[in-house]
């Protein structure tokens, strides 16, 4: 989807995506002043405040363990909740970052470079804590660790093929393991410049040590383009794998409300909205912290802003083609399935999501919105919250009343439901933190490809 | 196994009430052992038994020997001669270095040196023995594994059994096991010995046996059994003027009164269910609860099995006050108010034309017609017709009925009478008021009270608590528990389970069953023949000795051991039933009773029904895990003792459910949360007995509120000009299907069940137009063959399925329990019930038909895995953890469940059931016991659900295969088929063409819930075929 064919669009090149008078020495000094120079008082605030959330996710996953998952509110019918949600949610806001990576990097939507660092960071951070769900909601969870994995083995057993929760396993860890590859070979260059610019001996070598060797030649920039864009290409189909993929959890069951076809493209339209959203929601305060304002331009700005309008409006879609299928189907279940929506117990969530997804975001149309960093930032917490509550809707809410009425039941998450949660967020944000603190969040030698020099010696050619 | 003999002291009773207890007072007081220790204590070596010496020479010693050694008395020379002094010394240095070690013995597992007989390790054996309730016995068989009892099901050849049981009796093997039962004799609440409360009976019993008993009390339960009736008889010889009492709070005394005030003696009564075309039944839950419920329910399901080559049935009018399961299967179900019944047994009475008997004359329009319906109904099926009544209407109203059966043609064809089966039965309650009169006025020197608990359990203005505490009375108490009773008496012995003693009990038409042990008393208990034996100063008497003495002369010809060894094996003595008595109506019975009822005053304001619950009924199980836990019938409560209300009174008083309110009865008042009940009369509320009790142990402790403190002599079970007023606050109940507001979530669930057609009903005419009318709600051009996935041939081998005919389910958890206590299934407790994760593998949904106001009918759905063939869990495990058997069955292997749940959340049925937590106790050392062998015990994280009992078929098939035959249609029933009163549950092999599921898969009844789902269930329901009256209609 490129800029140009969103609605309202304005002519490309309107804004820039590099603040006018940056060279390359003066992107190096102010983005690698940020690893480098003195943090502020409340730079450790924050990240010791993220860090305990993230001590908390270890105390809830440690009663977990000696427990039991009854210290959580699932229960029959709802045999899934927080934890599935939560994994959903981590897995979709895991997508800005690839998509940005490499969707952005072979459309050659050059607005990219200064966010693509800082976003597959976050995918990665996102994986992780996403992946700590489906391991720890398991009831046996020493177990699940690895019976799901295809390993020989003196049971002669293999785990079941047919299983969605299966090709989970691969989807997400395939993800995760090219999503890191790709991040790592990214940061290489910039690494080498870390380590060339390190004052101090031991940080010397260990920038030295993850740089493997770069030594900025011709053909180490050759390798390191092939190697970049064959990855690239690797990971663009997984960006609309994955989530199709964990779609497939819901879309291959039975239950009313899971069991559609449409789940594969609206999950991905919405974890991409939900990652988009979330980059915004990180790079906001970020570039106003580290006065990165100058590599993260309104540009950018408005062109996130745009992404999560459309894909917002795919997810909007979809929420209306699931009433008009389960009205059209005349089928009783998917019609009862809409009506506990509608006018359930937990309606009020569904008009949230309602209100967060859809209504939230249409001052987008707008480019007096788009440019705001204020407005920006607000839609996109309604953004968060909402794909939340999306979540929510489609997996207790379906749960909670199936196809006999006697075994309805309500879903009541308990304090260990959101300490685990809150723990989550709190695990991703200290990620973050430690990720600004020690690797540069914009990558230098992409940003100097935007110079005006780059551009002319690229004319010259 | 050695903590379970180790002597555990119970939980004390409370420091203030010991003040209050204080020994009967004696002239002098006598040297007990303890004192006589006391002496010798702190002196030693050679002066040690010179002290003995001067200490035997005291008269005191002389008195304490023939109190602790009676039988040795005699033996005890005057003077201590050379070579006694020897002995006991002797005895004495060998004896004392057992008291000093406390270590437990170490235990080491060995096999069996000698083989015992019949035991082979792995398979179980099956004893013949019988579980009493109020005195009446239901014939067992009792599964044995290893000398474990872990099982119980119905004796086949017992009249009262027929081979199923209900709900309670299924329960009782986890009461024999429950670590809360008293483990040790205890005096003033400490742990005291049996021979040191012989010794206190013995010396109490001599001061009556001066007085010839005049001070002797003995309270019981009913007996029936004819030893125990016979010792007892053999006490009251002694002691001519001692009384014994009998107290039952579920005694039919107003039964028997009304039988006696119509025949002019006390028969017993026994319903031939079978017989009759017409029943009414009033506020009678006659096909679970009470004597004889288990073979009601047979008999009356056996007439409801409509066939197209015999499209006839029975027919059921209730009227009551709350809805029972008796009152869901009824074909009309009319809620009325208790103060409406008499009227109502008026009206039927002048409509079927009893002698007499004048219609009331303000009868609502409603029970007018009920009335009309049903008297003409009755009338028309003469000799085929039978009314029947609840003991919670008046005595009047039994006799009006007994006239109302006999002018039917009743009396003799579905109502026999005969000689009492109790032992000189009584009014129960008249004999507990005279015993608390006596208590008061100080007549009472020695009390003897077994298996009752009158403390908890006596209407409240008796006081019974106030009235036990006499300082002159020595009261001994005998029970499982060391209850709220026993709490109040000086002395309280431990009884022994049934399944742990010997003896005897008559069932409901006189059949005598022999009560055989299946394991030695565990704490030691003894029996109440026991305990009446010791009375009569043998102490040592076993039950094994008094039922063989009893019994010697009654079976002796030809061979006393041969005769009785085959009653023991086939659990009663043959030809024991007792005569049907030739009964004739007393001239003017019917009028009395008639203007009796009439006289009585009007009942005003609200009133209050208290009712026995379903599951520990008046509190007598309330310790029992599995029977809190059992979601009650029609309300799926557990746990709690709510008022129940009907939604308009609910609205009327502004309460919700789980609401706070505040009875008050006749001054007394109790708050408790209320519950909302359609299908009950409006302007009734209504409590369940059983809850609020103090002592029962771990489980039953601070449950509920005791109905019982509200309980009063005149008004046992209803109470009129009741004020319910919503009070301050709510408390969270637990329960298994819908959990929300009554309106939204009740209204939602009833409409939609109706909608998806989960159960389908049908009117007789509509069976014999079209018998396949349950087929009308399918999919038009649906193949539930239709798959993706190719189709397993299940055509050779077994092919293994289940029929559950709806038609015949009352609802009444006899399978929910039989599921719990095969499958080792663990109690979760109330607030896991709350949140959704109770364990039951098989649950009975209910549901209400036509509106909440009133509802057209109840329906009750037993629900277990469907076992489909294309399971919609088995896809989605990952671990492949449950996967498909070559015979159909959906297989759960627990070793490699990692718990996912997914297969949970795709089970249409909701049928699994994960371990959210440890449920399993694994520490208690009795629970061990009683766990099946054969069934792996689940620990936490893993999904587990029914199985259509698995180890049961894969023993038999193994067998047969063995033998190189073919399983024999019936060889193989699931455990909540065998327990199922009313055999509603068939299951056996599609592949056999001949057997009885194939037949019942046949039956142009049969049909399969979400068949549209095309998960090919195994497990198919029978629909419900009503016979309702026509007159009625519309």
């Amino acid at each position: 989807m490129s800029v140009a064919d969103l609605p309202n669009a304005r002519p490309p090149g309107d804004l820039p995506v590099l603040a006018p008078g940056h060279g390359p020495a003066s992107i190096t000094d102010k983005i690698s002043s940020v690893v480098f120079g003195r943090m502020p008082i409340w730079f450790y605030v924050a990240m010791a405040i993220a860090f305990g959330g993230a001590m908390v996710l270890l105390a809830s996953l440690t009663k977990l363990v000696f427990t039991g998952i009854g210290i959580w509110g699932n229960n029959q019918p709802v045999g899934w909740g927080f934890d599935i949600i939560n994994f959903v949610w981590w897995i979709g806001i895991g997508h800005a970052g690839t998509l940005i990576s490499a969707i952005l990097l072979l459309l050659r939507q050059e607005w990219r470079t200064s966010i693509n660092r800082f976003a597959e960071a976050m995918t990665l951070f996102a994986v992780a804590c996403a992946l700590i769900y489906p391991l720890f909601h398991t009831g046996r969870p020493w177990l699940a660790a690895y019976w799901l994995l295809p390993y020989p083995n003196t049971m002669g057993m293999w785990p079941n093929f047919r299983s969605p929760l299966i090709w989970d396993v691969f989807a997400v860890s395939t993800y995760a393991s090219v999503s890191a590859l790709f991040w790592y070979i990214g940061l290489i260059p910039d690494l080498a410049v870390m380590r060339d610019k390190a004052k101090k001996l031991w940080q010397r070598k260990t920038y030295g040590l993850f740089s493997m060797g770069w030594r900025n030649s011709a053909r180490h920039w050759h390798n390191y383009e092939s190697a970049y864009l064959l990855l690239a290409g690797l990971s663009t189909p997984l960006v609309l794998s994955v989530h199709s993929v964990v779609s497939f959890d819901f879309a291959s069951g039975q239950i009313p409300g899971w069991h559609a076809t449409i789940f594969p493209p609206y999950f991905v339209a919405g974890a991409v909205f939900a990652g988009f959203a979330m980059v915004l929601t990180l790079a906001i305060p970020l570039r106003r912290a580290f006065g990165l304002e100058d590599f993260i331009t309104t540009k950018h700005l408005d062109n996130m802003g745009r992404v999560m309008l459309v894909t917002g409006l795919i997810v909007g879609y979809g929420y209306v083609m699931e009433l008009f299928t389960a009205w059209y189907s005349g089928n009783l279940y998917e019609m009862y399935m809409v009506k506990n929506r509608l006018f359930g117990p937990y309606s009020w969530i569904y008009y949230l999501l309602i209100v967060c997804n859809i209504l939230a975001i249409q001052p987008l149309w707008l480019q007096r919105f788009r440019r705001s960093v204020v407005s920006l930032w607000v839609i996109s917490m309604f953004v968060n919250f909402g794909m939340w509550f999306e979540r929510f809707v489609i997996i207790p809410m379906s749960l909670h009343r199936d196809f006999l009425p006697s075994s309805w039941d309500m879903y009541n998450p308990t304090r260990w439901d959101f300490a685990t949660f809150f723990g989550s967020i709190g695990l991703f944000l200290a990620l973050m933190f430690l990720f600004v603190r020690v690797l540069p969040a914009i990558a230098m030698f992409e940003m100097k490809t935007l110079t005006p020099d780059a551009k002319i010696k690229e004319g010259a050619h | 196994m050695s903590d379970v003999s180790s002597p555990v002291p119970t939980a004390a009773p409370a420091g203030d009430c010991h003040a209050e207890w204080k020994r009967p007072p004696a002239e002098k007081p006598p040297l007990d052992l303890a004192t006589v220790r006391g002496r010798l204590e702190g002196q030693r070596g050679p002066q040690y038994w010179r002290s003995l010496e001067e200490v035997a020479a005291t008269p005191e010693f002389e008195e304490l020997l023939h109190r602790e050694f009676p039988r040795f008395a005699a033996e005890w020379p005057a003077g201590v001669s050379r070579r006694n002094f020897l002995q006991l010394a002797g005895a004495s240095l060998g004896l004392a270095g057992l008291t000093a070690c406390t270590r437990q013995p170490i235990e080491r597992i060995v096999p069996y040196v000698k083989q015992p007989e019949e035991i082979l390790p792995g398979r179980p054996l099956h004893f013949a023995t019988a579980a009493t309730l109020s005195g009446f016995a239901t014939g067992l068989l009792v599964e044995s594994h290893e000398g474990r009892p872990t099982k119980i099901e119905g004796n086949p050849d017992h009249p009262a059994s027929q081979g199923a049981t209900d709900a309670v009796t299924q329960a009782s093997i986890l009461g024999l096991y429950d670590p809360d039962r008293s483990q040790t004799t205890l005096e003033l609440g400490r742990i005291s010995t049996w021979r040191g409360l012989a010794t206190a009976l013995m010396a109490a019993l001599g001061e009556q046996s001066a007085k010839s008993g005049a001070g002797l009390r003995i309270l019981t339960g009913p007996v029936t059994g004819p030893t125990e009736a016979a010792l007892m008889e053999q006490l009251l010889a002694d002691y001519p003027e001692a009384v014994w009492h009998r107290w039952d709070p579920l005694g039919a005394d107003h039964q028997r009164r009304g039988v006696a005030a119509a025949f002019g003696a006390p028969h017993s009564i026994r319903y031939e269910v079978g017989r009759a075309d017409v029943l009414v039944a009033l506020d009678a839950d006659f096909l679970t609860q009470g004597a004889g419920a288990v073979r009601h329910a047979r008999e009356f399901a056996a007439r409801r099995r409509v066939t197209v080559d015999g499209p006839q049935m029975n027919r059921l009018y209730v009227a009551e006050v709350s809805p029972s399961p008796t009152g869901s299967v009824a074909d009309h179900r009319l809620p009325v108010r208790p103060s409406q019944l008499p009227a109502l047994v008026r009206a039927l009475a002048a409509r079927v034309g009893v002698d007499g008997v004048a219609a009331p004359a303000d009868l609502e329009p409603r029970l007018e017609r009920f009335a009309a319906a049903a008297a003409a109904d009755l009338a028309a099926h003469r000799g085929r017709a039978l009314v029947v009544a609840g003991e919670s209407l008046p005595a009047a109203a039994h006799a009006l009925i007994a006239a109302i059966n006999d002018a039917l043609g009743a009396t003799g064809e579905t109502v026999v009478y005969g000689e009492p089966i109790e032992a000189r039965p009584v009014d129960g309650l008249a004999s507990l008021a005279d015993l608390a009169r006596a208590l008061r006025a100080g007549a009472v020197d020695l009390l003897v009270i077994s298996g009752v608990n009158p403390v908890y359990d006596a209407p409240a203005d008796l006081d019974f608590a106030a009235a036990l505490h006499q300082d002159k009375t020595l009261r001994v108490h005998h029970g499982l528990y060391a209850d709220e009773t026993a709490e109040h008496c000086q002395w309280h012995l431990p009884a022994a389970h049934y399944l742990e003693s010997w003896g005897d009990a008559r069932a409901v038409d006189g059949t005598v069953s022999l009560v055989q042990p299946l394991i030695e008393p565990l704490y030691g208990g003894k029996s109440l023949a026991e305990l009446i034996a010791a009375l009569l100063g043998r102490t040592e008497a076993s039950g094994y000795d008094l039922l063989q003495e009893h019994w010697q002369e009654k079976l002796g010809e030809p061979s006393f051991e041969d005769a009785f060894r085959r009653a023991l094996h086939d659990g009663l003595v043959a030809g024991s039933a007792l005569v049907p008595a030739a009964v004739a109506l007393a001239p003017d019975a019917a009028a009395a009773a008639a203007a009796a009822l009439a006289a009585a005053p009007a009942a005003s304001g609200l009133e209050l029904a208290l009712r026995p619950d379903a599951s520990v009924l008046d509190g007598r199980f309330a310790n029992n895990g599995w029977l809190q836990e059992l979601p009650k019938p029609i309300t799926k409560l557990t746990w709690d003792n709510p008022v129940m209300l009907s939604p308009r009174t609910a609205e009327a008083l502004g309460v919700h459910n789980e609401d706070l309110v505040e009875i008050e009865a006749g001054g007394r008042r109790l708050s408790a949360p209320a519950w909302i009940l359609p299908g009950q009369a409006d302007g009734t509320a209504l409590l369940h007995l059983g809850y609020g009790r103090r002592r029962a142990g771990r489980i039953a402790d601070g449950l509920g509120v005791s109905a019982f403190a509200l309980q009063t002599s005149e008004a046992r079970w209803n109470l009129a000009g009741v004020t319910v007023r919503k009070a301050r606050g709510t408390k969270p109940l637990a329960c298994t299907q819908g959990h929300y507001a009554i309106r939204g979530w009740l209204a939602d669930e009833t409409e939609e069940a109706e909608r998806r057609h989960l159960v389908r009903v049908g009117t007789l005419e509509r069976f014999r137009d079209n018998p396949a009318f349950a087929a009308d709600y399918e999919h038009e051009g649906l193949d539930p063959n239709l798959s993706l996935m190719p189709g397993f041939d299940y055509s050779r081998g077994h092919a293994w399925a289940m029929t559950i005919d709806l038609g015949a389910c009352t609802g009444c958890n006899a399978c929910v329990v039989a599921c719990q206590a095969e499958n080792n299934i663990p109690v979760v407790g109330q607030d896991q019930v709350r949140r959704g994760r109770e364990m039951h593998w098989i649950r009975i949904d209910r549901y209400f038909r036509g509106g909440l106001d009133e509802p057209e009918g109840i329906v009750s759905q037993p629900i277990v895995c469907m076992q489909c063939e294309q399971a919609p869990c088995e896809v989605v495990c990952p671990v492949a953890a449950t996967v498909h058997s070559s015979d159909g069955l959906n297989d759960m292997v627990y070793n490699r469940c990692v718990g996912t749940r997914y297969c949970s959340n795709n089970c249409p049925y909701k049928v699994r059931r994960f371990n959210f937590l440890l449920y399993q106790d694994w520490e208690t050392p009795q629970f061990k016991l009683q766990r099946n062998p054969d069934v792996s015990v689940r620990s936490r994280g893993v999904m587990e659900k029914c199985t259509y009992c698995v180890q049961r078929i894969n023993r038999v098939r193994i067998a047969a295969e063995r033998d190189g035959r073919r399983v024999e249609d019936g060889a193989i029933q699931t455990a909540c088929q065998q327990a199922c009163p009313s055999q509603a549950i068939h299951f056996g092999d599609l592949n056999d063409p001949a057997s009885k599921v194939a037949a019942t898969k046949r039956d142009p009844r049969n049909y399969v819930l979400l068949g549209e789902l095309g998960t090919r269930p195994r497990t198919s329901y029978l629909a419900v075929v009503q016979n309702p009256n026509p007159e009625l209609a519309g």
